[in-house]
Order: structure tokens, then sequence, then C-alpha cells
């Protein structure tokens, strides 16, 4: 059994590589950091299986701590990406709000 | 009894590991931002989720296996978090330099 779940950490691992060939090809900012996500959430996978597989009930912990940071990362990311303080539409936007223009 | 979790593990392990491989590749082959997000925070939360299914009959204790089901249930809310605001970055980004 623990050879499938270490099999099964291998595999989530090999995917996030893969995935991070983004980082490298994506065009945009918001897709290098997707990449930087799908390395946190498959990294969490594959943490937990390697605890698992080896019995160790710490790793749960670190994973733990691994799915705030990767929360924070995104968070960071979008306060301070640029463009992050224009406004988004009528509501939030005066100089959009043309609701009181229309007859 | 433990042959049947073992199976169940197998199963859920491996639709777990089937559905990293297609965020993966929806990660790879879409073709533009918010395609590539939807499949990738979709696919990756499932993913885990089945994971962590799969590894519950593994931990040893009820409390352990409550601490997996909140590391799913905190990925699941920051994802989904994070998911909104890389679109709204993504559409700024986009609106601020059109495609040519």
């Amino acid at each position: 059994m623990s050879e499938f779940l270490l099999a099964a950490a291998g595999f989530v691992l090999a995917m996030v590589a893969l995935g991070l060939v983004r980082v490298l090809r994506g065009p945009d900012d918001a897709d290098r950091l997707m990449a930087g996500q799908l390395l946190g959430s498959g990294g969490i996978a594959a943490l937990l299986l390697g605890g698992a597989a080896i019995g160790d009930g710490s790793v749960v912990d670190v994973s733990l701590t691994l799915a705030l940071l990767a929360a924070f990362a995104s968070i960071a990311f979008t306060k301070f990406a640029p463009g992050a303080d224009d406004g988004d539409d009528a509501a939030t936007d005066p100089a959009r709000d043309h609701r009181a223009d229309a007859p | 009894m433990s042959a049947v979790a073992d199976v169940f593990s197998y199963i859920a392990i491996g639709a777990g590991a089937f559905f990293f491989l297609a965020g993966t590749v929806g990660l790879l082959r879409f073709p533009d931002t918010l395609t590539r997000l939807h499949a990738l925070t979709k696919a990756d939360n499932l993913g885990l989720g089945l994971v962590v299914l799969g590894l519950l009959p593994h931990v040893d204790g009820v409390l352990n296996g409550m601490k997996l089901v909140v590391i799913w249930l905190l990925v699941l809310l920051s994802g989904a978090d994070a998911g909104q605001l890389i679109a709204r970055a993504a559409r700024r980004a986009l609106r601020r330099h059109p495609p040519a």
C-alpha cells in the first residue's frame, strides 16, 4: 500500500513539474501565479501522500502551513499587481458612473 | 476490513491523481488566462479532495482525519478566493494592454 502512496505522490509531483512549464510560457503574470498555486495544492497532496506512506503524522501540519502560505501568495500578487487599484465598474469607479445620465 | 479500505484508497487516490493530470493539462493547453484559471482551480481542488478521501482510512485517529479534511477545506476556500482575485487581476491586465 505504501508503495502505491509513494507512486501517487511522485505522479502528483510530476504533474506539478509539468504545470510549472506555464511559468516559462505564460504570457501574463496571472498565468505564472496559477502555476505557483498549482505548486501549492499539488505540493500539499504529495506531502500528505508521502506522510501517509511513511506513517509520519507531523506532515499533516506541514501541509496545513503550505496551504496557508499558498493562499497568501495569491493574495499578495493580486494586491500589488499592476492595475490593482483602478476601478472596476460603475459601482466602484465614479468616472464610469453614467447611471444618472440616462434619460 | 483493511482490504476494503485499501481498495477504496486505490480508487480514490487514483481518481485524485487523474484530476491533477486533468488540471495540469488544462493549465498547459487552454487558450487564454481565464479558461486556464477555471480548469486549474476546479480540477486541483477536486484532486486534493479525492486524495484526502483516499487517505482517511490510513490515518491513525479521528483527530488526524479531521485535520486532513480541514486542510482540504482551507485549500477549497483559499482556492476559490484566489481564483476570483486572479480573474480580476487578469481582466484588469487585459484591459490595460488589450491583445493586439
